[in-house]
Protein backbone atom coordinates (compact mmCIF):
# COMPACT_ATOMS: atom_id res chain seq x y z
CA UNK A 1 0.00 0.00 0.00
CA UNK A 2 1.36 3.46 -1.28
CA UNK A 3 -0.62 5.87 1.50
CA UNK A 4 -0.71 9.95 1.32
CA UNK A 5 -1.62 11.56 4.48
CA UNK A 6 -2.99 14.65 4.33
CA UNK A 7 -1.78 16.66 7.23
CA UNK A 8 -2.30 20.96 8.12
CA UNK A 9 -0.76 22.84 10.41
CA UNK A 10 -3.39 24.77 12.51
CA UNK A 11 -3.49 26.80 15.89
CA UNK A 12 -3.52 24.79 19.30
CA UNK A 13 -6.63 25.09 21.29
CA UNK A 14 -5.10 27.29 24.04
CA UNK A 15 -3.70 29.71 21.37
CA UNK A 16 -4.76 33.45 22.13
CA UNK A 17 -7.30 33.84 19.19
CA UNK A 18 -6.95 37.87 18.79
CA UNK A 19 -8.37 39.68 15.64
CA UNK A 20 -6.05 41.31 13.54
CA UNK A 21 -6.41 45.25 12.60
CA UNK A 22 -8.21 44.66 9.13
CA UNK A 23 -10.56 41.74 10.41
CA UNK A 24 -9.47 39.44 8.03
CA UNK A 25 -7.86 36.94 10.34
CA UNK A 26 -6.39 36.06 13.53
CA UNK A 27 -2.71 37.88 14.88
CA UNK A 28 -0.25 35.50 14.91
CA UNK A 29 1.70 36.27 17.89
CA UNK A 30 1.50 33.84 20.53
CA UNK A 31 -0.24 31.58 18.12
CA UNK A 32 1.02 27.99 19.10
CA UNK A 33 1.27 25.98 15.84
CA UNK A 34 0.28 22.03 16.07
CA UNK A 35 -0.49 19.14 14.22
CA UNK A 36 -4.36 19.67 13.05
CA UNK A 37 -5.51 16.90 15.87
CA UNK A 38 -7.87 15.18 13.66
CA UNK A 39 -4.94 14.41 11.07
CA UNK A 40 -3.16 12.57 13.96
CA UNK A 41 -5.47 9.54 13.53
CA UNK A 42 -5.06 9.92 9.53
CA UNK A 43 -1.31 9.12 10.43
CA UNK A 44 -1.68 6.87 12.79
CA UNK A 45 -4.38 4.90 10.59
CA UNK A 46 -1.97 5.19 7.65
CA UNK A 47 1.26 3.80 10.11
CA UNK A 48 -0.85 0.99 11.09
CA UNK A 49 -2.55 0.05 7.39
CA UNK A 50 1.44 -0.24 6.18
CA UNK A 51 2.50 -2.21 8.94
CA UNK A 52 -0.35 -4.88 8.34
CA UNK A 53 0.36 -4.41 3.96
CA UNK A 54 3.99 -3.20 3.55
CA UNK A 55 4.48 -0.42 2.10
CA UNK A 56 4.93 3.93 2.01
CA UNK A 57 3.62 6.43 4.28
CA UNK A 58 3.75 9.53 2.73
CA UNK A 59 2.92 12.97 4.46
CA UNK A 60 1.89 15.58 2.35
CA UNK A 61 1.28 19.64 4.13
CA UNK A 62 0.29 23.10 2.29
CA UNK A 63 1.37 25.51 4.37
CA UNK A 64 4.25 28.21 5.18
CA UNK A 65 7.59 27.28 6.02
CA UNK A 66 6.62 26.55 9.48
CA UNK A 67 4.61 23.50 8.56
CA UNK A 68 8.45 22.05 8.43
CA UNK A 69 7.65 20.82 12.29
CA UNK A 70 4.73 19.12 11.89
CA UNK A 71 6.31 17.46 9.00
CA UNK A 72 8.72 16.54 10.71
CA UNK A 73 6.95 15.46 13.95
CA UNK A 74 4.71 12.85 11.20
CA UNK A 75 7.63 11.16 10.26
CA UNK A 76 9.30 10.86 13.56
CA UNK A 77 6.28 8.87 14.14
CA UNK A 78 7.31 6.68 11.41
CA UNK A 79 6.36 8.32 8.00
CA UNK A 80 8.90 7.31 4.99
CA UNK A 81 9.01 10.95 3.27
CA UNK A 82 7.19 14.12 2.87
CA UNK A 83 5.93 16.72 0.45
CA UNK A 84 5.42 20.37 1.58
CA UNK A 85 3.68 22.86 -0.52
CA UNK A 86 5.04 25.54 0.30
CA UNK A 87 2.04 28.44 0.39
CA UNK A 88 2.06 31.40 2.39
CA UNK A 89 -1.94 32.28 1.61
CA UNK A 90 -2.85 29.14 2.61
CA UNK A 91 -5.19 30.72 4.96
CA UNK A 92 -6.72 32.67 2.05
CA UNK A 93 -7.37 29.78 -0.51
CA UNK A 94 -10.45 28.41 -0.66
CA UNK A 95 -10.92 24.25 0.39
CA UNK A 96 -11.52 23.70 -3.61
CA UNK A 97 -8.04 25.25 -4.68
CA UNK A 98 -6.26 23.83 -1.83
CA UNK A 99 -7.58 20.41 -3.18
CA UNK A 100 -6.80 21.25 -6.56
CA UNK A 101 -3.34 21.75 -5.67
CA UNK A 102 -2.20 18.87 -3.93
CA UNK A 103 -4.28 16.73 -6.70
CA UNK A 104 -2.10 18.56 -8.74
CA UNK A 105 1.05 17.22 -6.52
CA UNK A 106 0.30 14.43 -5.86
CA UNK A 107 -1.80 12.79 -9.04
CA UNK A 108 1.75 11.25 -10.26
CA UNK A 109 2.40 9.21 -7.44
CA UNK A 110 -0.65 6.93 -7.88
CA UNK A 111 -1.32 6.69 -4.43
CA UNK A 112 -3.88 3.66 -2.91
CA UNK A 113 -4.76 5.63 -0.08
CA UNK A 114 -5.13 9.08 0.92
CA UNK A 115 -5.87 9.46 4.32
CA UNK A 116 -7.34 12.70 6.07
CA UNK A 117 -8.64 13.92 9.30
CA UNK A 118 -12.24 14.58 9.07
CA UNK A 119 -11.72 18.02 9.78
CA UNK A 120 -9.25 21.00 10.22
CA UNK A 121 -9.69 22.63 13.84
CA UNK A 122 -9.38 26.26 12.33
CA UNK A 123 -11.56 26.87 9.36
CA UNK A 124 -13.62 23.23 9.81
CA UNK A 125 -14.93 23.15 6.26
CA UNK A 126 -13.94 19.26 6.50
CA UNK A 127 -13.97 18.85 1.97
CA UNK A 128 -10.50 18.58 1.16
CA UNK A 129 -9.66 14.49 1.25
CA UNK A 130 -13.19 14.14 -0.43
CA UNK A 131 -12.58 17.14 -3.35
CA UNK A 132 -9.46 14.71 -4.15
CA UNK A 133 -11.70 12.05 -4.62
CA UNK A 134 -13.32 13.72 -7.22
CA UNK A 135 -10.59 14.72 -8.96
CA UNK A 136 -9.02 11.59 -8.77
CA UNK A 137 -11.88 10.23 -10.02
CA UNK A 138 -11.58 7.52 -7.25
CA UNK A 139 -13.55 6.26 -4.51
CA UNK A 140 -14.10 8.04 -0.77
CA UNK A 141 -15.85 7.46 2.33
CA UNK A 142 -15.96 9.71 5.34
CA UNK A 143 -16.13 9.66 9.12
CA UNK A 144 -14.20 6.39 8.47
CA UNK A 145 -14.26 4.01 12.00
CA UNK A 146 -12.28 1.43 11.08
CA UNK A 147 -10.45 0.25 8.17
CA UNK A 148 -10.03 -3.60 6.78
CA UNK A 149 -7.96 -4.20 3.61
CA UNK A 150 -9.48 -6.78 1.41
CA UNK A 151 -7.41 -7.55 -1.29
CA UNK A 152 -4.78 -5.33 -3.92
CA UNK A 153 -7.75 -3.53 -5.40
CA UNK A 154 -9.95 -3.66 -2.79
CA UNK A 155 -10.72 -1.69 1.13
CA UNK A 156 -13.84 -2.25 3.54
CA UNK A 157 -14.37 0.77 5.67
CA UNK A 158 -16.55 1.38 9.18
CA UNK A 159 -18.71 4.72 8.45
CA UNK A 160 -20.29 6.65 11.36
CA UNK A 161 -23.28 8.07 10.39
CA UNK A 162 -25.99 10.60 12.16
CA UNK A 163 -27.62 8.92 14.81
CA UNK A 164 -25.85 6.38 16.19
CA UNK A 165 -26.21 4.38 12.91
CA UNK A 166 -22.76 2.67 11.18
CA UNK A 167 -22.19 1.03 8.00
CA UNK A 168 -19.77 -0.82 6.25
CA UNK A 169 -18.52 -0.09 2.88
CA UNK A 170 -16.57 -1.40 0.37
CA UNK A 171 -14.48 0.85 -2.03
CA UNK A 172 -12.81 0.43 -4.93
CA UNK A 173 -8.84 1.19 -4.88
CA UNK A 174 -7.47 3.82 -4.86
CA UNK A 175 -10.06 5.67 -2.17
CA UNK A 176 -10.06 8.53 -0.04
CA UNK A 177 -10.99 8.54 3.41
CA UNK A 178 -11.64 11.27 5.95
CA UNK A 179 -11.07 9.53 9.21
CA UNK A 180 -13.29 10.28 12.41
CA UNK A 181 -11.14 11.25 15.25
CA UNK A 182 -10.80 8.25 18.52
CA UNK A 183 -10.38 5.42 15.45
CA UNK A 184 -7.35 4.27 17.13
CA UNK A 185 -4.63 5.53 19.80
CA UNK A 186 -2.11 7.83 18.15
CA UNK A 187 1.60 6.75 19.27
CA UNK A 188 4.25 8.66 20.34
CA UNK A 189 7.65 9.10 18.27
CA UNK A 190 10.20 7.66 19.92
CA UNK A 191 14.10 8.64 20.11
CA UNK A 192 15.25 6.55 17.29
CA UNK A 193 12.12 7.94 14.93
CA UNK A 194 12.98 11.35 15.83
CA UNK A 195 16.74 10.66 14.99
CA UNK A 196 15.86 8.96 11.98
CA UNK A 197 13.61 12.38 10.47
CA UNK A 198 16.75 13.90 9.23
CA UNK A 199 17.45 11.28 6.74
CA UNK A 200 13.69 10.99 5.30
CA UNK A 201 13.20 13.12 2.07
CA UNK A 202 10.99 16.29 1.99
CA UNK A 203 10.07 17.26 -1.26
CA UNK A 204 9.47 21.06 -1.02
CA UNK A 205 7.84 23.37 -3.59
CA UNK A 206 6.15 25.98 -4.20
CA UNK A 207 2.21 25.95 -4.16
CA UNK A 208 2.31 28.36 -7.07
CA UNK A 209 4.25 26.83 -9.25
CA UNK A 210 1.80 23.94 -9.04
CA UNK A 211 -1.37 25.82 -9.70
CA UNK A 212 -1.46 29.88 -10.34
CA UNK A 213 -4.35 32.50 -10.82
CA UNK A 214 -6.64 30.55 -8.47
CA UNK A 215 -10.44 32.19 -7.87
CA UNK A 216 -11.74 31.32 -4.99
CA UNK A 217 -15.10 32.69 -6.37
CA UNK A 218 -15.81 34.65 -2.62
CA UNK A 219 -14.37 36.88 -0.73
CA UNK A 220 -13.71 36.67 3.50
CA UNK A 221 -15.36 39.95 4.70
CA UNK A 222 -13.99 40.27 7.76
CA UNK A 223 -13.80 37.63 11.34
CA UNK A 224 -15.84 38.90 14.30
CA UNK A 225 -16.19 37.37 17.83
CA UNK A 226 -19.89 35.61 17.72
CA UNK A 227 -22.52 37.63 19.38
CA UNK A 228 -24.23 35.81 22.07
CA UNK A 229 -28.01 36.37 20.68
CA UNK A 230 -29.97 34.69 24.06
CA UNK A 231 -30.10 36.16 26.84
CA UNK A 232 -29.02 33.84 30.29
CA UNK A 233 -30.90 34.08 33.67
CA UNK A 234 -28.71 32.82 36.20
CA UNK A 235 -30.19 30.80 39.04
CA UNK A 236 -28.35 31.74 42.11
CA UNK A 237 -27.79 30.98 46.00
CA UNK A 238 -28.19 28.33 48.15
CA UNK A 239 -28.53 24.83 47.12
CA UNK A 240 -32.31 25.06 48.69
CA UNK A 241 -32.59 28.46 47.31
CA UNK A 242 -31.36 27.24 43.24
CA UNK A 243 -33.78 24.23 44.19
CA UNK A 244 -36.64 26.37 44.12
CA UNK A 245 -36.13 28.66 41.93
CA UNK A 246 -35.47 25.68 39.20
CA UNK A 247 -38.80 24.39 40.51
CA UNK A 248 -40.77 27.92 39.88
CA UNK A 249 -39.04 28.02 36.55
CA UNK A 250 -40.12 24.51 35.47
CA UNK A 251 -43.19 24.91 36.39
CA UNK A 252 -43.66 29.11 35.56
CA UNK A 253 -41.79 29.57 32.58
CA UNK A 254 -40.98 26.47 30.87
CA UNK A 255 -44.05 24.70 31.85
CA UNK A 256 -43.10 21.54 31.84
CA UNK A 257 -43.86 20.31 35.27
CA UNK B 1 -31.02 34.05 -7.03
CA UNK B 2 -32.55 30.33 -8.89
CA UNK B 3 -31.63 28.20 -5.93
CA UNK B 4 -31.85 24.00 -5.71
CA UNK B 5 -32.25 23.02 -2.42
CA UNK B 6 -31.92 19.43 -1.30
CA UNK B 7 -33.88 17.45 0.81
CA UNK B 8 -32.39 14.40 2.39
CA UNK B 9 -34.29 11.63 2.93
CA UNK B 10 -33.66 7.94 5.10
CA UNK B 11 -36.08 5.37 5.74
CA UNK B 12 -39.33 6.82 4.54
CA UNK B 13 -38.22 10.05 6.42
CA UNK B 14 -37.70 13.68 5.19
CA UNK B 15 -34.13 14.99 8.04
CA UNK B 16 -35.55 17.57 10.14
CA UNK B 17 -32.25 19.78 9.28
CA UNK B 18 -33.28 19.53 5.68
CA UNK B 19 -36.09 21.46 6.43
CA UNK B 20 -34.45 23.79 8.61
CA UNK B 21 -31.92 24.46 5.17
CA UNK B 22 -35.17 24.61 3.38
CA UNK B 23 -36.37 27.47 5.33
CA UNK B 24 -33.34 29.58 4.85
CA UNK B 25 -33.27 29.17 0.92
CA UNK B 26 -37.21 30.00 1.31
CA UNK B 27 -35.59 33.21 2.86
CA UNK B 28 -32.75 34.06 0.26
CA UNK B 29 -35.31 33.25 -2.45
CA UNK B 30 -37.84 36.13 -0.84
CA UNK B 31 -34.81 38.46 0.02
CA UNK B 32 -33.37 37.79 -3.64
CA UNK B 33 -36.41 37.65 -5.33
CA UNK B 34 -35.70 34.56 -6.65
CA UNK B 35 -36.60 30.85 -7.58
CA UNK B 36 -36.14 27.64 -4.99
CA UNK B 37 -36.60 24.06 -6.39
CA UNK B 38 -36.59 21.69 -3.96
CA UNK B 39 -34.71 18.57 -5.01
CA UNK B 40 -36.32 15.08 -3.75
CA UNK B 41 -35.22 11.57 -4.46
CA UNK B 42 -38.08 9.47 -2.73
CA UNK B 43 -41.96 10.36 -4.35
CA UNK B 44 -43.92 9.63 -1.70
CA UNK B 45 -42.03 12.19 0.89
CA UNK B 46 -42.24 14.65 -2.02
CA UNK B 47 -45.83 14.90 -1.60
CA UNK B 48 -45.15 15.69 2.34
CA UNK B 49 -43.17 18.42 0.84
CA UNK B 50 -45.70 20.11 -1.07
CA UNK B 51 -47.30 22.11 1.89
CA UNK B 52 -43.88 24.52 2.04
CA UNK B 53 -43.59 26.82 -0.47
CA UNK B 54 -41.32 26.08 -3.43
CA UNK B 55 -41.44 27.30 -7.41
CA UNK B 56 -41.07 23.35 -7.85
CA UNK B 57 -40.76 20.07 -6.28
CA UNK B 58 -38.27 17.98 -8.70
CA UNK B 59 -38.47 14.19 -7.83
CA UNK B 60 -35.91 11.92 -9.18
CA UNK B 61 -37.30 8.44 -9.11
CA UNK B 62 -34.59 5.81 -9.80
CA UNK B 63 -33.49 2.66 -8.37
CA UNK B 64 -30.37 3.44 -7.74
CA UNK B 65 -30.99 6.57 -5.51
CA UNK B 66 -32.87 4.70 -3.05
CA UNK B 67 -30.29 4.38 -0.75
CA UNK B 68 -27.80 6.43 -0.16
CA UNK B 69 -24.52 5.94 -2.53
CA UNK B 70 -22.37 9.34 -3.29
CA UNK B 71 -21.28 8.48 -6.48
CA UNK B 72 -25.24 7.77 -7.79
CA UNK B 73 -26.37 10.88 -5.88
CA UNK B 74 -23.16 12.66 -7.42
CA UNK B 75 -24.29 12.32 -11.01
CA UNK B 76 -28.11 12.46 -10.53
CA UNK B 77 -27.09 16.17 -8.89
CA UNK B 78 -24.75 17.12 -11.81
CA UNK B 79 -27.87 15.79 -14.22
CA UNK B 80 -30.04 17.99 -12.44
CA UNK B 81 -28.00 21.03 -12.25
CA UNK B 82 -27.25 20.88 -15.99
CA UNK B 83 -30.70 21.14 -16.37
CA UNK B 84 -32.05 23.67 -13.98
CA UNK B 85 -28.70 25.54 -13.93
CA UNK B 86 -29.47 26.98 -10.49
CA UNK B 87 -27.32 30.39 -9.00
CA UNK B 88 -27.09 28.21 -5.67
CA UNK B 89 -27.38 24.97 -4.08
CA UNK B 90 -28.47 24.68 -0.46
CA UNK B 91 -28.52 21.49 1.79
CA UNK B 92 -28.46 20.52 4.97
CA UNK B 93 -24.96 20.26 6.80
CA UNK B 94 -25.62 17.01 7.82
CA UNK B 95 -22.92 13.76 7.54
CA UNK B 96 -24.46 12.45 4.36
CA UNK B 97 -23.82 15.87 3.29
CA UNK B 98 -20.44 16.42 3.96
CA UNK B 99 -19.99 12.84 2.48
CA UNK B 100 -21.15 13.93 -0.81
CA UNK B 101 -21.15 17.26 -1.69
CA UNK B 102 -17.53 18.09 -1.91
CA UNK B 103 -17.44 15.98 -4.55
CA UNK B 104 -20.42 17.97 -6.23
CA UNK B 105 -18.02 21.11 -5.59
CA UNK B 106 -14.94 19.28 -7.86
CA UNK B 107 -17.37 17.73 -10.05
CA UNK B 108 -19.21 21.49 -10.95
CA UNK B 109 -16.01 24.14 -10.13
CA UNK B 110 -18.05 25.70 -7.68
CA UNK B 111 -17.12 26.74 -4.51
CA UNK B 112 -18.46 24.99 -1.63
CA UNK B 113 -19.32 26.98 1.91
CA UNK B 114 -19.76 24.30 4.19
CA UNK B 115 -21.56 24.70 7.69
CA UNK B 116 -23.20 28.31 7.72
CA UNK B 117 -25.22 29.62 10.30
CA UNK B 118 -26.43 32.72 8.78
CA UNK B 119 -26.92 34.66 5.55
CA UNK B 120 -27.62 38.59 4.35
CA UNK B 121 -28.35 39.47 0.90
CA UNK B 122 -28.11 42.69 0.15
CA UNK B 123 -27.34 42.54 -4.05
CA UNK B 124 -25.00 39.51 -3.40
CA UNK B 125 -24.86 36.80 -1.07
CA UNK B 126 -23.18 36.46 2.14
CA UNK B 127 -22.98 33.63 5.08
CA UNK B 128 -21.39 33.50 8.01
CA UNK B 129 -19.93 30.44 9.18
CA UNK B 130 -18.38 29.41 12.88
CA UNK B 131 -14.62 28.86 12.51
CA UNK B 132 -11.88 27.98 15.52
CA UNK B 133 -14.27 25.44 17.22
CA UNK B 134 -16.55 28.59 17.02
CA UNK B 135 -14.57 30.64 18.99
CA UNK B 136 -15.01 33.20 16.27
CA UNK B 137 -17.02 33.50 12.77
CA UNK B 138 -16.53 34.88 9.20
CA UNK B 139 -18.84 36.68 7.29
CA UNK B 140 -17.82 35.02 3.21
CA UNK B 141 -19.40 37.13 0.44
CA UNK B 142 -20.03 34.98 -3.06
CA UNK B 143 -18.38 36.83 -5.78
CA UNK B 144 -18.49 33.76 -8.37
CA UNK B 145 -22.11 33.23 -10.13
CA UNK B 146 -22.69 29.75 -9.24
CA UNK B 147 -21.91 28.29 -5.18
CA UNK B 148 -22.96 25.53 -3.07
CA UNK B 149 -23.68 26.46 0.93
CA UNK B 150 -24.63 24.11 3.61
CA UNK B 151 -26.70 25.30 6.71
CA UNK B 152 -26.06 23.67 10.35
CA UNK B 153 -28.02 22.09 12.45
CA UNK B 154 -30.24 24.36 14.57
CA UNK B 155 -29.80 27.16 12.28
CA UNK B 156 -33.20 28.18 11.07
CA UNK B 157 -35.77 26.80 12.29
CA UNK B 158 -38.58 24.63 11.07
CA UNK B 159 -41.39 26.29 12.66
CA UNK B 160 -40.44 29.31 10.20
CA UNK B 161 -41.07 27.50 7.22
CA UNK B 162 -43.41 29.09 4.78
CA UNK B 163 -46.67 27.28 3.56
CA UNK B 164 -48.12 27.06 0.36
CA UNK B 165 -48.87 24.24 -1.73
CA UNK B 166 -46.26 23.64 -4.29
CA UNK B 167 -46.45 21.72 -7.71
CA UNK B 168 -44.28 18.34 -8.14
CA UNK B 169 -42.28 17.92 -11.32
CA UNK B 170 -41.55 14.95 -12.49
CA UNK B 171 -40.32 16.10 -15.63
CA UNK B 172 -36.10 16.25 -14.90
CA UNK B 173 -35.07 12.98 -15.75
CA UNK B 174 -31.37 10.89 -14.66
CA UNK B 175 -29.64 8.89 -16.86
CA UNK B 176 -27.31 6.68 -14.01
CA UNK B 177 -26.23 3.83 -16.23
CA UNK B 178 -23.09 5.37 -16.28
CA UNK B 179 -21.80 5.95 -13.10
CA UNK B 180 -19.12 3.48 -12.02
CA UNK B 181 -19.80 1.14 -8.76
CA UNK B 182 -16.50 2.30 -7.17
CA UNK B 183 -18.05 2.51 -3.86
CA UNK B 184 -20.70 -0.22 -2.19
CA UNK B 185 -22.12 0.78 1.01
CA UNK B 186 -23.35 -1.99 2.85
CA UNK B 187 -26.16 -2.28 5.56
CA UNK B 188 -26.79 0.36 8.50
CA UNK B 189 -26.31 -1.06 11.49
CA UNK B 190 -26.34 0.18 15.33
CA UNK B 191 -23.75 -0.86 18.04
CA UNK B 192 -26.41 -1.54 20.57
CA UNK B 193 -29.69 -3.22 20.34
CA UNK B 194 -32.71 -1.40 21.07
CA UNK B 195 -31.90 2.35 19.96
CA UNK B 196 -33.89 5.44 21.60
CA UNK B 197 -35.53 7.87 19.44
CA UNK B 198 -34.96 11.11 21.05
CA UNK B 199 -35.59 12.99 18.19
CA UNK B 200 -39.02 13.69 19.31
CA UNK B 201 -38.87 14.19 23.30
CA UNK B 202 -40.65 16.77 24.95
CA UNK B 203 -38.04 16.88 27.56
CA UNK B 204 -34.79 15.57 27.90
CA UNK B 205 -32.08 15.32 30.51
CA UNK B 206 -28.53 15.17 29.85
CA UNK B 207 -25.79 13.70 31.26
CA UNK B 208 -22.11 14.91 31.03
CA UNK B 209 -18.87 13.93 32.14
CA UNK B 210 -19.53 16.26 35.31
CA UNK B 211 -21.60 13.87 36.38
CA UNK B 212 -18.12 12.30 37.96
CA UNK B 213 -18.69 8.56 37.56
CA UNK B 214 -21.12 6.03 36.40
CA UNK B 215 -22.56 5.12 40.11
CA UNK B 216 -23.86 8.39 39.88
CA UNK B 217 -26.48 8.21 36.60
CA UNK B 218 -29.35 6.17 38.73
CA UNK B 219 -29.31 9.74 40.80
CA UNK B 220 -30.43 11.74 37.58
CA UNK B 221 -31.98 8.77 36.46
CA UNK B 222 -34.49 9.50 39.86
CA UNK B 223 -35.15 12.71 38.36
CA UNK B 224 -35.74 11.63 35.06
CA UNK B 225 -38.72 9.44 35.93
CA UNK B 226 -39.98 11.96 38.54
CA UNK B 227 -40.44 14.62 35.87
CA UNK B 228 -41.10 12.15 32.96
CA UNK B 229 -37.85 13.16 30.73
CA UNK B 230 -35.90 11.02 28.39
CA UNK B 231 -31.99 10.62 29.26
CA UNK B 232 -29.53 11.97 27.16
CA UNK B 233 -25.94 11.84 26.89
CA UNK B 234 -22.71 13.74 25.62
CA UNK B 235 -20.23 11.52 23.94
CA UNK B 236 -17.67 11.40 26.67
CA UNK B 237 -20.22 9.88 28.87
CA UNK B 238 -20.91 7.16 25.82
CA UNK B 239 -17.53 6.24 24.98
CA UNK B 240 -16.58 6.06 28.70
CA UNK B 241 -19.43 3.46 28.62
CA UNK B 242 -22.08 4.74 31.28
CA UNK B 243 -24.86 4.83 28.66
CA UNK B 244 -25.81 3.22 25.30
CA UNK B 245 -24.83 5.04 22.04
CA UNK B 246 -28.27 5.19 20.60
CA UNK B 247 -28.99 8.29 23.90
CA UNK B 248 -25.75 10.21 22.86
CA UNK B 249 -26.77 13.75 21.29
CA UNK B 250 -24.56 15.63 19.30
CA UNK B 251 -23.09 15.48 15.60
CA UNK B 252 -22.08 11.58 15.91
CA UNK B 253 -25.61 11.28 17.56
CA UNK B 254 -29.06 12.70 17.67
CA UNK B 255 -30.18 16.07 16.85
CA UNK B 256 -32.86 17.00 18.98
CA UNK B 257 -35.07 19.88 20.41
CA UNK B 258 -37.05 19.52 22.75
CA UNK B 259 -39.28 21.70 24.94
CA UNK B 260 -37.45 21.60 27.57
CA UNK B 261 -33.02 19.98 27.11
CA UNK B 262 -31.85 19.73 30.87
CA UNK B 263 -27.85 19.46 30.47
CA UNK B 264 -25.93 17.91 33.75
CA UNK B 265 -22.56 18.08 33.93
CA UNK B 266 -22.29 18.80 30.12
CA UNK B 267 -19.48 21.42 29.38
CA UNK B 268 -21.06 21.76 25.85
CA UNK B 269 -18.30 21.21 23.09
CA UNK B 270 -19.47 22.26 19.98
CA UNK B 271 -19.83 19.12 18.87
CA UNK B 272 -22.44 19.03 20.97
CA UNK B 273 -24.13 21.99 21.09
CA UNK B 274 -24.86 21.54 17.39
CA UNK B 275 -27.27 18.73 18.30
CA UNK B 276 -29.64 20.47 21.15
CA UNK B 277 -29.30 24.14 19.97
CA UNK B 278 -32.29 23.90 18.48
CA UNK B 279 -34.35 23.10 22.21
CA UNK B 280 -36.88 25.40 23.30
CA UNK B 281 -35.68 25.83 26.75
CA UNK B 282 -32.00 25.34 27.53
CA UNK B 283 -31.35 24.96 31.53
CA UNK B 284 -27.27 23.83 32.28
CA UNK B 285 -26.04 23.12 35.47
CA UNK B 286 -22.40 23.14 35.76
CA UNK B 287 -19.43 23.74 38.06
CA UNK B 288 -17.31 25.48 35.70
CA UNK B 289 -19.07 28.89 35.08
CA UNK B 290 -16.66 29.41 32.03
CA UNK B 291 -18.58 26.09 30.18
CA UNK B 292 -19.67 27.24 26.72
CA UNK B 293 -23.17 25.61 27.31
CA UNK B 294 -23.69 28.84 29.55
CA UNK B 295 -23.54 30.76 25.93
CA UNK B 296 -26.40 29.32 25.03
CA UNK B 297 -28.37 28.22 27.91
CA UNK B 298 -31.45 30.46 29.01
CA UNK B 299 -31.14 29.37 32.58
CA UNK B 300 -27.73 28.53 34.43
CA UNK B 301 -26.59 27.08 37.25
CA UNK B 302 -23.07 27.35 38.49
CA UNK B 303 -22.87 24.40 41.16
CA UNK B 304 -22.54 20.88 42.04
CA UNK B 305 -24.81 18.10 40.19
CA UNK B 306 -24.25 16.09 43.24
CA UNK B 307 -25.62 18.27 45.48
CA UNK B 308 -28.99 20.06 43.34
CA UNK B 309 -29.90 16.92 41.54
CA UNK B 310 -31.18 14.48 44.34
CA UNK B 311 -32.52 17.85 46.08
CA UNK B 312 -34.23 18.46 43.30
CA UNK B 313 -35.68 14.89 43.31
CA UNK B 314 -36.98 15.30 46.74
CA UNK B 315 -38.57 18.34 46.28
CA UNK B 316 -40.76 17.74 43.77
Amino acid sequence: MKICVLIKQVASEDSPLIINSDKSGIESDGINLITNEPDTYALEEALLLKEQSDGEVVICSLGPESCNQVIKDALAKGADRAIHIVSDNHDKLSPLNIAKTIYEKIKPENFDLILSGLQSNDFGFSQIGIIISELLNCSHASLVMGTEILSDSTIKVKRELENGWFQWSELNLPASLSIQSGINEPRYSTLKGIMSVKNKPVDSCNSSDIVSNLDNGYSLKEVSIPVKTKETIKIEGSTDEIVEEMINVLKNNIKVI
Amino acid sequence: MKIITFIQTENNKINPMSLEALCASQKICESSNGENHIVVFDSELAKELQKYKSSSIIVIKNNQLENYNPLYYLEAMNQINNQINPDLHVFAHSYETRDWVPRLSAKLDIPFISDCTNYNFDSKLSVSRPIYNAKLNQEIQIESSKAIISFQAGSFSKDNLTLEESTINTNISCDLNSVQDLIKPGDKFQESAGGVDLTSAELILSIGRGIGKEENIPLVQDLANKINAQIGASRPVVDAGWLEHSRQIGSSGQTVSPKLYFSVGISGAIQHLVGMKGSKYIMAINKDPNAPIFEIADYAIVGDVLEIIPKLTESL
